[in-house]
């Protein structure tokens, strides 16, 4: 009679529940004069590990720092150059290309205004523009649409231009007054790995029945950590893998692939934004083998696809990838970081002058440490953010300080990003 | 009396479809106060049903539908027979004709081909549209319910004594006519409301059942269908093995022929509506349960359902379900013990018995023993988020989890305990993650503010954490709702 209840699939369900959402828009877009430029956003939820991404190969307390966990320039699987001082994570092959072109920028030691480690709250002010958490209602891109003046230096498309999101969710960056159209991938993230073994962690707490069906059902009931206390003796408790990391890399891929597409076709929008989750890293890290690795590899092939798809339109694109914060200066007890203050923007794209790293570097000693525990943020994202949006999208400089980034006066934009 | 947040909390998921915002604070000085106040409602259990089609007038309402679409394929074959033999006496009555219509394969290809092509996806049949509607006015009682104690009671009984929408268009409408007016009544009531309600009576068979003495069981050399007469006494009122016999069963279900419904066919006003048929009935006394009764027609049958409300063993059996439902799989034999007295103290007043359940200690212990069905599940988060719930989305995820609305895998209705439920969690986690992913949640949800909603002071430390450490807001909505005091009741 009821043998098999939940005959469905992941994949069914995720198609049914992604043909739900749809924005309606206005077509709004403004283009440069001379030249039609392509924005970027892409905002990696979680946190970060700027440290990670980019090291500070140079200075003498990084290895103190990081032990077995630096990435160094020699040994198995070495870092990959940038300017002597700073080298990329190796899972980042493309992204090293592209520097070495002259078409990617990295700025470290750089935060937004927020100083507390709420995701949240840190996720509202990366993305609102405003100094504080606590309003969601626009975010600083969708604001800079709509102060991009028709027949100024960049002037509104005819042709049904429009700014656009990808993914199930608009991220609030490119939420607004301005319309925004969104675009979901046939295939939508999964229930992350991530989500899967914090309930599952929670289960092993408060619920051991829950947890046990769990296990089995994700097939790890073998693979306990070791701070299972009911791990049986001989049971090996090695480090949660990732086990959906080709379905993340897809969806990467897909995700960031299409958002190229819509934006390089002459008819599509100019400006976009997507999110792509999973940067909490606070177990296992992975910097150069694990799960940081593979994430970063997933995020490296997502910029070539983003270059691949551009096509013509790469000459003229920059995309810009910004996290909430940063991650602990030190590894915790689980081989992993916690939430943190300053971290990198990766910057990319051919309309960049690129080829450098932009970094007031703050150091490493413990004194010269946030709260003696975080990468100390010596630039203010907003600045660079300024800069690309006037250098690149032509926005005014009174609008940047007054409606962009309200209370940001005292915040210089970074000269010369675009060249 | 000292304010009870966390009572009131626990009495909100395992009473009700969870809390709403302010649901908590507000009943906190009393909460059990509160769901005796929900049981004292005016009118409670029912619902407007105002551009509801009633059960009769659904049931015609299928036969029209049915009826015209088949007349249009009947129409659409003879249009292509008739356009067969016109190519036929054509080709016939001119030699040179056949040889063409032989070279390419018959005259009648081009009107075939045409026929054959598919048609365009129609809109939802009027028979969908209907369940549809009802499944919102169902969905809608419980999202919108203050306490939600009697909307668990209508799922409860609905459930006790369900049809299945797969047989009958009348399924939501049998909810809302036979269930929704006596769940705080008489057993009797909503026994007799429920086995001789046209949906019931189609969906166990006793419609087409016939003594085989009657009239019209002689003449159509057919009999007796034991369907319904068996499910009574097993599912609905004593119990599977509390001693009624295969001669009881039979004997009953003899007792209840002729109960059965206007066709719309020969009765175009009154189809689907019930019918007490004496042609049908099997003449002559029966005896059921030791007790004689003689032929009354349709009165004997009453007479046999109301001596079965009255039963020692409903009793037992109504009070262990209701315990096993709200309280726990194994329910503690002093809280059914309760229960059972005050059924027979009261000569089944579920109003009475209702609130013994309420006023029952065991009926507070603050371990959530109960895993929730899916359904209920999902109208807490619903209820939670604060939205007002789609039920083409709600009665689609339900299904998904395997618990699809009105359609139980069989007359026993959907399984009430853990073992039933629990592997489904790694697809509950599925549909967490999807709710969590549709925009609303992130627009408009904060997850702390949700988990003072939903959970409040019944949420663990644990909790607490992963929902405020979690990665992204989505994240964050699917912890919350997988977690084990929001998935327990």
């Amino acid at each position: 009679m009821f043998a098999k209840p939940h005959a469905s699939t992941r994949r069914e369900l995720l198609l049914g529940s992604g043909a739900l959402f749809a924005w309606a828009f206005v077509p709004k877009l403004a283009r440069a004069e001379g030249r039609d430029p392509r924005f970027l956003t892409i905002v990696l939820r979680g946190g970060l590990d700027g440290l990670a991404a980019v090291a500070p190969v140079g200075d003498p307390d990084w290895v103190k720092l990081r032990g077995d966990n630096a990435l160094k320039l020699d040994g198995a699987t070495p870092a990959l150059p940038l300017d002597g001082f700073f080298a990329l994570n190796p899972a980042m092959p493309n992204l090293h290309r592209l520097y070495r072109a002259g078409q990617a920028i990295v700025v470290h030691a750089v935060a937004t205004p927020y100083r507390e480690r709420s995701h949240f709250d840190g996720q509202d002010v990366l993305e609102s523009g405003l100094a504080r958490p606590g309003r969601v209602d626009a975010g600083w891109l969708n604001r800079a649409l709509t102060k991009l003046e028709p027949d100024d230096r960049v002037r509104t498309s005819t042709t049904g231009r429009r700014t656009f999101a990808v993914g199930p969710i608009t991220p609030l960056v490119v939420r607004g007054p301005a319309p925004v159209l969104s675009w979901v991938p046939p295939r939508l993230p999964p229930v992350s790995d991530d989500t899967t073994m914090r309930l599952l962690d929670l289960y092993r707490h408060t619920d051991p029945t829950l947890a046990r069906v769990l296990e089995d059902r994700i097939g790890l009931a073998a693979l306990a950590p070791s701070a299972s206390p009911d791990r049986k003796p001989g049971e090996m408790g090695p480090a949660v893998q990732i086990g959906n990391i080709d379905q993340v890399r897809t969806y990467f891929a897909e995700a960031a692939g299409a958002a190229a597409k819509f934006l390089a076709n002459p008819d599509g929008p100019r400006v976009g934004a997507l999110a792509l989750d999973g940067w909490d890293t606070h177990i296992n890290e992975g910097v150069v083998n694990g799960r940081l690795s593979q994430l970063l590899g997933a995020l490296d092939a997502a910029l070539a696809a983003i270059e691949t798809n551009m096509s013509a339109a790469w000459s003229e694109t920059v995309v810009t990838l910004i996290t909430e914060f940063g991650r602990t200066a030190r590894l915790n007890g689980n081989d992993g970081t916690d939430h943190g203050t300053a971290t990198v923007a990766l910057l990319v794209g051919g309309a960049l002058k690129g080829g450098r790293v932009v970094a007031d570097w703050p150091g490493l000693k413990e004194a010269d440490l946030h709260e003696k525990r975080d990468l100390k943020a010596t630039t203010d994202l907003r600045a660079v953010l300024k800069g690309l949006l006037r250098d690149h999208l032509r926005a005014e400089d009174c609008v940047l300080a007054a409606d962009i980034f309200p209370g940001s006066d005292g915040v210089g934009a970074v000269e010369g990003s675009v060249g | 009396m000292a304010l009870d947040p966390r009572g009131a909390a626990l009495a909100l998921h395992r009473f009700g479809f969870g809390p709403r915002a302010g649901t908590i604070a507000a009943i906190a000085s009393d909460p059990q106060g509160a769901f005796i106040a929900d049981l004292d409602r005016p009118k409670a259990g029912l619902i407007p049903d105002a551009g509801l089609l009633g059960s009769g007038a659904a049931n015609r309402m299928a036969f029209e539908f049915n009826a015209e679409r088949l007349a249009k394929q009947r129409l659409e074959t003879r249009r292509k027979e008739l356009a067969k033999q016109e190519a036929a006496k054509l080709a016939a009555e001119n030699p040179a004709m056949q040889n063409a219509a032989m070279e390419n394969g018959g005259m009648e290809k081009p009107a075939e081909a045409k026929a054959a092509t598919p048609l365009p996806p129609g809109p939802e049949t009027p028979i969908l549209q209907n369940f549809f509607h009802e499944a919102e006015a169902h969905y809608r009682a419980a999202i919108t319910a203050e306490i939600g104690f009697v909307e668990r009671l209508v799922w409860f009984w609905s459930n006790h004594f369900c049809v299945n929408a797969i047989s009958t268009v009348m399924a939501g409408a049998y909810e809302r006519e036979a269930i929704r007016p006596h769940v705080l009544g008489k057993f009797a009531d909503l026994l007799l409301a429920a086995e001789s309600h046209p949906a019931m009576l189609v969906y166990l068979d006793n419609a087409s059942s016939m003594g085989p003495n009657s009239v019209a069981g002689i003449n159509r050399n057919r009999g007796l269908n034991e369907n319904l007469g068996r499910e009574i006494l097993e599912l609905h009122t004593l119990g599977v093995r509390s001693g009624y016999t295969q001669d009881d069963v039979v004997s009953f279900a003899k007792v209840i022929t002729g109960w059965t419904i206007y066709t719309t066919d020969n009765n175009p006003d009154h189809g689907g509506q019930f019918l007490f048929h004496p042609r049908l009935h099997e003449p002559g006394p029966q005896t059921v349960l030791g007790k004689a009764y003689r032929d009354t027609g349709v009165e004997q049958g009453r007479a046999v359902l109301t001596d079965l409300a009255r039963h020692p063993a409903t009793a037992l059996h109504v009070a262990t379900k209701l315990a096993r439902h709200f309280i726990a799989d194994e329910p503690p034999s002093a809280l059914v013990e309760a229960l059972r007295r005050k059924f027979i103290e009261t000569d089944g007043d579920l109003w009475l018995v209702s609130k013994a359940l309420l006023a029952a200690p065991e009926s507070w212990a603050p371990e959530q023993a109960k895993l929730k069905r899916p359904s209920e599940w999902i109208i807490c988060s619903v209820r939670a988020a604060g939205f007002a719930g789609d039920a083409r989305r709600i009665a689609a995820a339900t299904t998904r989890l395997g618990e699809p609305l009105w359609r139980p895998p069989a007359p026993k209705g959907f399984p009430d305990g853990e073992a039933d439920w629990i592997d489904g969690i790694a697809h509950r986690l599925d549909t967490a993650n999807a709710i969590a992913q549709n925009p609303n949640y992130v627009d408009r949800v904060d997850p702390k503010a949700m988990l003072e909603t939903a959970l409040g002071p019944l949420a663990s430390a644990e909790t607490r954490s992963a929902v405020a450490r979690a990665e992204t807001k989505q994240q964050a909505i699917t912890l919350l709702l997988m977690a084990p005091e929001f998935q327990r009741r």
